[in-house]
């Protein structure tokens, strides 16, 4: 009896990754079980195991619980795992119409999407190298998958090759960064590498920058940091476009959960080596997602740019590193995850093959066509283009105040000079969509109808925004407190 | 003895299989045995940690690309006209040489072996059971201190087989 509940005990840490994992089970059954032509509620499973997760998540909150000594439920992971439960049930309703008219395969569809957030949410946890790098190969290899999903689209075969060679890659840099740090510390267990390198600092030796240079690229290639993020717009292009706001904000969330808890906790005492790596690298992603973004012409690509140059403010916010930029970052998340995938969400919902809504002048006087949807995505690129009262603006002040505090001038004056380029192709959108006149051709043909729950969905996500715009205290203080517990 | 017997002699008559048979998916599978026979032979020489080895790597994970490459080129059958002859020489070649020198490296061991008093044949010292405690201390990690990576890599499984074979299911 005692070693039962001993056992229970030691799991108590990743109750929030096992309801994922088995709702994706579920999923899985049940589309084995499904008779051709049976309609299914298989989104529904996963929404169910999504409240699960959310649920023991919040109960978790505070308790430190452990898992076999590999994973640790602390507030920092919490955080994390509540924002990418967020992501999971928005995707899902979002899909639900997208996955009907692409035809795409929806136990698998959603199956894979469960599985890959139980290997964010794991990786949001773990505390052990060799665990973290099994949870991004398990988000990654549902990722790849789900971006070749459309198996009718030639492009988007071509575009999930180039994630897997890509990630192939990177996936072996950072196993090779595990390896030296293994090799040097005895153990992949991050607190023993901490130990290691707090005996071994400030002069960590060239051993220990290798493992920490190859870590780097790992994680950079992850969250698309420039010179790292050629799969990015090929990538974002072919998926799904559900799948595209889906892998956008939540391998970025989980990404930088883990980047925070090995390059701050356990590298933190290396800061003065890796600062200037992280630096350049938030520099160069910052002006190449914005400046790029400008000529782009497909809606997908400009979002996959703009993406792109998101992570390079969270860089930012990572090389500020004190408690202000640490918060700022969760909060950046929270706000970038509410928005992104809400932005993918109306494209998703508005395209269809008979009228295709990806280039942007299929958005020329959206407004008389649809104007509750370019309502919509006006919001989402506002919020995205960092414009008051909207979440984007405070998250960026945030960022960019951690920025001056810790008298990285250089980093602050670029991120605000890039922001200004970005808005510039936000705001073209919107004047496509409100100040042209219809398109010139004939009736275009009608747009799909919105289902309720997206709608629903959308109507949530704007509110949210505005309440992180306006009142953002509550949860900037709840992430300044969850990110004091990694550190 | 006897285990080494039967091993060498599933062991060659698999691998002549292997290179006379026509049909490259029975090649494959029967290369699968032949490995296996290797493993028990190292078995013999008491090194389990090697035998182990050679049945994960070798058998499991090098033979399914094995397999995945002659299914996905649809190879069910060698193609009469690219036999051996069509190929030329230089593969024969370039095998004959192979075999020279793993012969040479043979004679080189066995003659080392005699040297040096041992028996060229059958078990060498005896074994005083160290071998075998590695591979305990091995799972023991393996099974406590990994054991939710343990766990993570059947995820990991499962979404690598869901992957491939939405991937690759062909169009209804």
């Amino acid at each position: 009896m005692s070693s039962v509940s001993t056992i229970g005990q030691a799991l108590n840490g990743i109750v929030p990754v096992m309801c994922v994992t088995l709702a994706g089970i579920a999923c899985m059954l049940a589309e084995a079980f499904r008779r051709r032509g049976e309609r299914m509620p298989i989104g529904g499973l996963g929404l169910v195991g999504l409240a699960g997760a959310g649920a023991s998540a919040v109960l978790l909150w505070g308790r430190r619980a452990g898992c076999l000594g590999v994973a640790e439920a602390d507030d920092f992971g919490l955080f994390v795992q509540l924002v990418l439960v967020g992501i999971g049930v928005l995707t899902i309703v979002f899909s639900s119409d997208a996955v009907e008219r692409e035809g795409l395969p929806a136990g698998e569809y959603y199956a894979l999407t469960m599985f890959a957030l139980a290997g964010m949410m794991l990786m949001a946890v773990a505390t052990d190298l060799l665990v973290i790098f099994l949870a991004l190969e398990v988000f990654s290899l549902a990722l790849y998958a789900m971006t070749g999903l459309r198996r009718r689209v030639y492009a988007s075969a071509e575009g999930a090759f180039k994630y897997f060679i890509l990630g192939g890659f990177s996936s072996a840099f950072f196993l090779y960064g595990v390896a030296f740090a293994f090799g040097l510390s005895g153990s992949t267990h991050l607190d023993r590498l901490a130990a290691h390198v707090q005996a071994h600092a400030p002069a960590g030796g060239l051993l220990l920058l290798v493992a920490m240079g190859l870590l780097l690229a790992g994680f950079a290639f992850k969250v698309a940091a420039v010179p790292f993020h050629m799969w990015t717009p090929d990538a974002y292009e072919s998926a799904p476009t559900v799948v595209t706001g889906f892998m956008s904000t939540a391998v970025k969330a989980a990404a930088f959960a883990a980047f925070i808890r090995v390059f701050l906790h356990a590298l933190g005492p290396l800061r003065a080596d890796w600062l200037p790596v992280v630096w350049v690298l938030a520099i160069c992603t910052m002006i190449l997602g914005s400046v790029v973004g400008v000529v782009q012409v497909n809606l997908k690509r400009m979002l996959a740019y703009s993406s792109i140059a998101h992570g390079g403010y969270l860089l930012v916010a990572l090389a500020s590193g004190d408690e202000v930029g640490r918060a700022a970052i969760l909060f950046y998340l929270v706000v970038y995850a509410v928005t992104n995938v809400g932005a993918f969400a109306v494209i998703a919902l508005l395209d269809s093959r008979e009228a295709p809504m990806q280039t942007l002048d299929d958005y020329r006087g959206l407004w008389h066509r649809s104007p509750f949807m370019s309502g919509m995505l006006a919001v989402f690129l506002l919020s995205l283009g960092g414009f008051p009262p909207f979440a984007g603006f405070v998250a960026k002040w945030y960022v960019f105040t951690a920025a001056v505090r810790a008298d990285q001038y250089a980093l602050a004056i670029v991120g605000v000079l890039t922001s200004v380029v970005s808005v510039f192709f936000y705001l073209r959108i919107i004047v496509m969509m409100y100040m042209t006149d219809k398109a010139a051709e004939a009736a275009p043909a009608a747009l799909p109808r919105v289902p309720k729950p997206a709608a629903a969905a959308l109507w949530l996500s704007v509110a949210a925004l505005l309440y992180l715009g306006v009142l953002p205290t509550r949860v900037v203080e709840i992430a300044a407190r969850a990110v004091a517990s990694v550190l | 003895m006897l285990l080494f017997l039967l091993a060498a002699a599933v062991a060659v008559a698999a691998s002549l299989a292997v290179v006379l048979g026509r049909n490259p998916m029975h090649s494959v599978l029967l290369l699968i045995v032949s490995f296996a026979a290797l493993a028990a032979l190292y078995i013999g020489l008491d090194a389990p940690f090697a035998a182990v080895v050679q049945i994960i790597i070798y058998a499991g994970a090098i033979m399914v690309l094995f397999l995945f490459v002659v299914m996905l080129l649809n190879a069910h059958r060698e193609d009469e006209g690219t036999g051996g002859a069509a190929l030329g020489g230089r593969p024969l070649a370039a095998g004959a040489a192979l075999a020279i020198v793993l012969a040479a490296e043979l004679a080189w061991a066995v003659l080392r072996t005699r040297r040096a008093g041992g028996s060229w044949m059958g078990a060498g010292p005896e074994s005083d059971g160290t071998a075998l405690q590695s591979v305990r201390t091995l799972g023991g990690v393996l099974y406590s201190e990994y054991s939710l990576a343990f766990e993570v890599t059947s995820l990991l499984i499962i979404v690598a087989m869901v992957g491939a074979v939405v991937l690759a299911r062909r169009e209804s």
